[in-house]
């Protein structure tokens, strides 16, 4: 996960850091999944907590808006009976001056045992992990248009739930992947874990330079033929605010072209998965029809969501123990 | 004072001399190379035995901060990089604080050079008041204060009416302007070059268009003006091609090429390098093979550094944030030598471009070894090696990408008008 600390096959020995899913190993990603699916049976009872980190504390540490990933990590961290601390940035001290690295090493001095970043720039958790001296596990809430680990997690735990392994799988990615962090996410997972085929469907304005060799997709820029066969669409959100200019002309040009309708959907696998990372824009990127139709599996995405973030605090967010006594 | 350098191999692109010959210096001024005067009584004899003896290095595009950013780096701490490094002129971009667009600031950067002593330092004055792109500088002015050239480095002219007339005044004087090729609306939003590394980092590209659009558009327009035109850090093979067509035309432009696009790669940004951020970005290994060989055919007769120091906190921030560039003048002499190693360049032309070469561009009394000429001199060993540490460097910033490499070529001494500047005679207390 750590560039400066490559993953092994051996799936015990888990890397410090969750920074992202380039270069992780298929053993540290199973060994994630693993344990999501036990926290997954887990919400399913009517008791939903365990004292897994009881004691452990985990800060939350938004440098940009996020609704539903920080309530994730934090309903995660509860069902964990972590202490959890949110913190976003407009109620943070950057205000008076500091910089985010040093709110990092504050918030460091009060020895948490993982702390969750999302920032608008990437490499940030990079930045933070090495600037970090004690034992707290850095994990990515999502980096600029770089990565959001978790969120690969969770859509390759609700595929394999659905699908099975990942193993042959044709997976088509529709929509803004040149500023997406779940995208790249994604696609990394998904080699990883044998994936057969991973098209990207989108204007080439929104398609990141070089997309096939750097990320070694099949690129689509007609959506009926990138969806053809399929059996599974991952809908991106249009981050409207992340455009800068003339990406797309307009919202109706968007959808009529690359919108996902039930006839579009007619052109996947017959048993095809539609996944949306949220928070949607219907009748943007996806008529209502499709994301609340029967092969949607958006709303489970969420459930798993919560399933992998404790998966993944359960095994970072324990390291003080396994380093020795604190 | 007369001096002699005894039994070195004498290095001398603009005059062609390669040869192992006593190098004579009185008064400042080479005496004779190779033959012995009729009075020849040194004061000094250096044993230069198994060295090479060249014109002291000509580093065309260096930010010295002085004044405004000195916790940066300052005049002096950037005249004992360059001495240390063998550079013994050097040309500082005007993007100072404030900037270099009024006498004031010229005259006190070239005070403060006299009285530091260790370098022959060129001001380049501003061709927009306050590198605004909008009113030019009163550059005739500027040139009587001592500015050689002129730049808005860093901040290239955007209008293209501001450009026509900025080099139409220029011509005028028969100045000369170095550009900073990028177009900004091309540019925004990135931090690294375009392609697949940046792709998989989540980080803006830059195309090379940005480079190449404003490459030709100043040509075009230095053709219509007239007017002398120098591109500073060549980095895409677009923006070669354009050049040497130019060239093939009969412009009259030049240009240079940075060692850090010699060497460096986009891959070099890795996981997010600060060290490996500057502008123009690292580009494709296509583009830096393009580079290597315009210096080695003389479409680029410089190599400069855009010597560019900044403090360890301006390099501490997410990619796209932290600060560009990096330090060069210590680097220089090594990496040149590498090309040598790498089979880019044979020794005489790779000494040329820090020697001959930028001292053409910019019209110095400098980098040649003739007899009458500024004893203006670098002394290396060049089977020594040595290994860039950020310790042993005398810049004020240690911001070099190049750590770690092992680099062949030591300068021994370095001699200004005759007069040695380094080895220091003493450390400065306090680091």
């Amino acid at each position: 996960m750590s560039p400066s600390q490559p993953a092994t096959d051996d799936a015990a020995d888990l890397p410090r850091h969750l920074l992202g899913l380039e270069g992780v190993s298929a053993g540290t990603i199973n060994r994630v999944l693993e344990e999501a699916q036990g926290f997954r049976a887990l919400l399913e009872k009517a008791d939903k907590k365990t004292d897994a980190l009881k004691g452990r504390t985990i800060i939350n540490l938004f440098f940009e808006a996020s609704t539903r990933t920080r309530t994730s990590f934090e309903l995660a961290g509860k069902r964990l009976s972590a202490d959890v601390i949110n913190i976003s940035a407009s109620a943070s001290s950057l205000q008076k001056g500091e910089t985010w690295l040093d709110t990092v090493r504050t918030l460091e001095a009060m020895t948490p045992d993982a702390l969750v970043i999302r920032h608008p720039d990437s490499g940030a958790p990079h930045l933070a992990a090495r600037a970090l001296d004690s034992h707290c596990a850095v994990i990515n809430g999502g980096d600029g248009p770089h990565e959001h680990p978790t969120q690969a997690l969770l859509d390759v735990l609700t595929i394999q739930h659905h699908k099975g392994p990942i193993d042959g799988l044709k997976v088509a990615i529709v929509g803004d992947a040149a500023h997406s962090r779940v995208a790249r996410s994604q696609i990394h997972a998904l080699h990883t874990l044998g994936a057969a085929e991973i098209r990207l469907v989108g204007p080439k304005t929104l398609m990141p330079a070089e997309a096939a060799p750097a990320l070694g997709v099949q690129v689509f820029h007609n959506a009926d033929a990138g969806l053809k066969g399929v059996d599974v669409i991952i809908m991106l959100r249009m981050q409207m605010e992340r455009i800068r200019g003339a990406a797309v002309p307009s919202q109706r040009e968007y959808f009529r072209l690359y919108g996902l309708d039930p006839a579009r959907v007619e052109r996947a696998a017959d048993d095809v998965l539609v996944m949306h990372p949220g928070p949607m824009n219907r009748g943007v990127e996806i008529a209502s029809e499709v994301a609340d139709g029967p092969y949607s599996v958006i709303l489970p995405q969420v459930t798993n969501g919560l399933a992998i973030r404790m998966a993944v605090l359960n095994l970072l967010a324990r390291q003080r123990q396994s380093a020795g006594p604190a | 004072m007369r001096t002699v350098i005894q039994g070195g191999r004498v290095i001398d692109p603009a005059n062609g001399v390669d040869s192992v010959a006593d190098v004579y210096i009185a008064e400042g001024r080479i005496q004779a190379v190779g033959e012995t005067p009729p009075d020849l009584r040194a004061d000094e004899t250096i044993d230069a035995a198994g060295c090479i003896v060249c014109p002291g290095l000509v580093d065309m595009h260096v930010h010295l901060r002085e004044p405004g950013q000195e916790w940066k780096e300052d005049i002096t701490s950037g005249s004992r990089a360059a001495a240390a490094g063998g550079v013994t002129s050097v040309a500082c971009m005007a993007n100072t604080r404030p900037v270099n667009d009024r006498r004031s600031v010229t005259e006190q950067i070239k005070a403060t050079a006299t009285s530091v002593g260790l370098a022959r330092i060129h001001p380049i004055g501003a061709v927009t008041c306050d590198l605004a792109g909008e009113a030019l500088t009163e550059m005739n002015e500027l040139y009587s204060a001592g500015c050689v050239a002129f730049s808005d480095d860093g901040r290239p002219v955007p209008d293209a009416g501001v450009m026509r007339q900025a080099l139409e005044y220029a011509a005028t004087f028969g100045y000369l302007l170095i550009l900073h090729e990028e177009e900004p609306t091309l540019s925004d939003g990135g931090a690294m070059n375009e392609g697949a590394h940046a792709t998989r980092m989540g980080l803006g590209g830059i195309p090379n268009a940005s480079e190449d659009v404003m490459i030709a558009r100043d040509l075009i327009l230095a053709e219509l003006t007239g007017s002398r035109i120098h591109i500073a850090h060549v980095a895409t093979a677009g923006g070669v091609d354009l050049i040497r067509e130019a060239q093939a035309r009969g412009l009259a432009v030049t240009g240079e090429a940075a060692p850090h696009h010699l060497f460096l790669t986009d891959a070099n940004v890795g996981a997010f390098d600060s060290h490996a951020k500057m502008a123009p970005p690292l580009r494709s290994l296509a583009d830096r093979e393009a580079v290597r060989g315009a210096v080695a055919d003389g479409t680029l007769t410089a190599i400069a550094t855009d010597h560019a120091p900044h403090e360890a906190d301006a390099k501490n921030e997410v990619f796209a944030c932290c600060a560009n560039g990096v330090t060069g003048l210590e680097t220089l002499l090594g990496l040149t030598l590498k090309l040598v190693d790498e089979s880019v360049l044979d020794l005489a032309t790779a000494l040329d471009r820090v020697t001959r070469g930028p001292a053409a561009v910019l019209g110095l009394d400098a980098g040649r070894l003739g007899v009458g000429d500024v004893a203006d001199v670098c002394i290396l060993d060049p089977n020594a090696r040595w290994q860039v540490d950020p310790a042993g460097l005398h810049s004020r910033s240690v911001n070099t990408p190049f750590t770690g490499w092992e680099l062949r070529g030591r300068v021994e001494r370095t001699l200004l008008g005759g007069r040695a500047v380094f080895p220091f005679a003493q450390e400065p207390t306090g680091g």
